[in-house]
């Protein structure tokens, strides 16, 4: 049995999520190797081969790899499929993006963001919005799995695995135009271990980050919001948390002026604590909260400041 | 161009799916069904296509909707209709299949219909697997372009900016190409009455699954659905200083 484990990564250093997919590859036992697919990417495949446990890092690089095209990715993976049981990536955009397309090349039915490896064909996964759980069995010979990093611990560096070049894929239907990347300073939403998250009570961009910015900056957090902040303009797509945006599960998760709907709960309710702030003592997100403050955040979040010191 | 938008019936987005005690899957009786709203944001952008708003004039000429699902999807089909789609076809199944399956069964639908583009949500709210569109562009060998926040149609490209990790990313597939919807494409219209008439009149297709010739076996069995643990109320606190004292308790600050 060997598994194969597309790393993410960002170009220097592979993301904690790939060594949590790592975790998730070991239950289902056998060989690991890593693949790092991007262009300048080999610092990133010096980082995987320190993960323990890994059999080898395969680097592959191209132009299109370089902005992970779903197309480019799938040409990578396909002639490198015959030595593997199984393939896993991490359930990031990603990985979304260019799993079933491998899984469709292969003629097996992919595994989606799964939360639990049973045995090495027998997975757990959340459905309708997380709400239930389902435990699947498959019976394709080869598994394309996507893997819910916030589910699994991350495997512990200590290895020293070779890194072998391969030959990158490209998408010759698909042309790179453009990319706006969020800047911040801040840790990533999956990274961090303390989010602070804003909804749309907050009302406007501007009060947004006058009141998310500054107690982000104070907790080292990372900023998160609800999916009704974002689509109000409050705040960019990125910072989606919720069934369809970015699931986390830091160490302390501290939602401000969000209601709790349930495709937020989705995203955010495996946080080890959570804290609500919301001046409506009946909003659902009081029913997950370890602590809630009933009050209007344009009070509660100044004090909250002025506690931490 | 002639535009392809597959549509899925789910439960409505506003009701809270109960796992059945039986621990065989969720329970869908008496539940009220809806369009999957992704699926909704795909029509309402095939239909802005044909009108040519946000869009160069009649960048869409024909909008074929298709459903898989048992006969009530149908009305799924009607609200597509009724939304400014041309016409339907429904594949009768009353399983529901799974996403290698749809995407075999959707690039049967594709060879015969002949679309530029398949516009498609880019998740259904039951399976939440996110995967028909990657997999039927894979099937076609097309160009794919998922989450998409904006579409632009010209000079056989489609032009789309997506949803990704840290930001945004635009890319351009040459048509003919599958593109899934992301939630700030556009904000879904609601059919007027005269459209909802019209609509009736308006044609769908009836087929069969076993019509495409497609195997449709499933390859995942589901053992058990159950319900995630719950978690449970805390406490309230009365202000901030007693919330940071409590957070430095648990050892989280």
């Amino acid at each position: 049995m060997a598994v194969l484990v597309i790393a993410d990564h960002d170009g220097q250093s592979v993301r904690d999520t790939t060594a949590k997919t790592v975790t998730a590859a070991q239950k289902l036992g056998g060989d690991i190797d890593i693949l790092v697919v991007g262009q300048g990417a080999q610092a990133a495949a010096d980082s995987a081969a320190k993960i323990s446990g890994v059999r080898k890092v395969l680097l592959a690089e191209s132009a299109e790899l370089g902005k992970t095209l779903a197309e480019a990715v799938e040409a990578t993976v396909l002639p490198l499929a015959d030595g593997y049981d199984a393939i896993l990536t991490p359930a990031n955009m990603d990985g979304k993006n260019f799993a079933p397309r491998i899984a469709a090349k292969l003629d097996v039915s992919p595994i989606s963001d799964i939360v639990e490896v049973i045995s090495a064909d027998t997975f757990v996964r959340p459905i309708y919005a997380g709400n239930a759980l389902e435990t699947i069995k498959s019976s394709d010979a080869k598994k394309v799995i996507t893997v819910r990093p916030t589910a699994f611990d991350a495997a512990a560096d200590g290895g020293s695995a070779s890194v072998e070049n391969v030959s990158g894929g490209e998408a010759p239907k698909t042309d790179f135009v453009s990319e706006e990347m969020v800047k911040s300073d801040r840790p990533e939403l999956g990274a961090a271990k303390i989010i602070v998250s804003g909804g749309r009570a907050l009302g406007s961009a501007e009060e947004f980050h006058a009141v998310m910015d500054p107690l982000a900056d104070r907790l080292g957090a990372a900023v998160g919001a609800s999916r009704a902040a974002v689509d109000a303009g409050y705040a960019p797509n990125d910072y989606q948390v919720g069934q369809t945006g970015k699931v986390v599960a830091p160490e302390l998760y501290i939602a401000i002026g969000i209601s709790g709907a349930i495709q937020h709960l989705a995203g955010m309710k495996d946080s080890k604590v959570i804290v609500a702030i919301n001046k409506d003592a009946d909003a659902p997100i009081f029913q997950v909260a370890d602590y809630g403050i009933v009050g209007d955040y344009k009070t509660v979040v100044p004090e909250l400041m002025t506690a931490l010191g | 161009m002639k535009v392809l938008v597959p549509v899925k019936r789910v439960i409505d987005s506003n009701v809270k799916a109960r796992v059945k005690a039986d621990q065989s899957g969720v329970d869908l009786a008496n539940v009220k069904m809806s369009m999957n709203p992704f699926c909704e944001i795909a029509v309402e952008e095939a239909v802005r296509m044909k009108e040519g708003k946000g869009h160069a004039a009649e960048t869409a000429s024909e909008i074929v909707v298709v459903s898989i699902g048992p006969a009530q999807a149908q009305e799924t089909i009607r609200t597509a209709l009724a939304m400014g789609a041309d016409r339907g076809i429904l594949i009768q199944s009353d399983t529901d299949l799974e996403p290698l399956a749809v995407a075999k069964l959707l690039k049967a639908v594709v060879e015969e219909e002949k679309p530029e583009l398949v516009l498609m949500g880019k998740q259904s709210i039951d399976g939440d697997n996110n995967a028909v569109g990657q997999m039927l562009a894979a099937l076609l060998d097309w160009p794919q372009a998922t989450f998409a926040a904006k579409i632009e149609i010209g000079d056989g490209k489609a032009t789309v900016t997506r949803e990704v990790d840290g930001g945004v990313q635009t890319v351009a597939v040459q048509l003919p190409a599958v593109v899934t919807t992301d939630l700030r494409l556009n904000t879904p219209r609601y059919a007027s009455l005269p459209n909802i008439m019209k609509a009736k009149k308006k044609e769908i297709a009836t087929k069969a699954v076993a019509d495409y010739g497609v195997d449709v076996t499933p390859r995942l069995t589901v053992q058990k659905v159950t319900e995630p643990p719950k978690r449970q109320a805390g406490e309230k606190v009365a202000d901030a200083a007693e919330l940071v004292a409590k957070l430095k308790s648990k050892g989280v600050l």
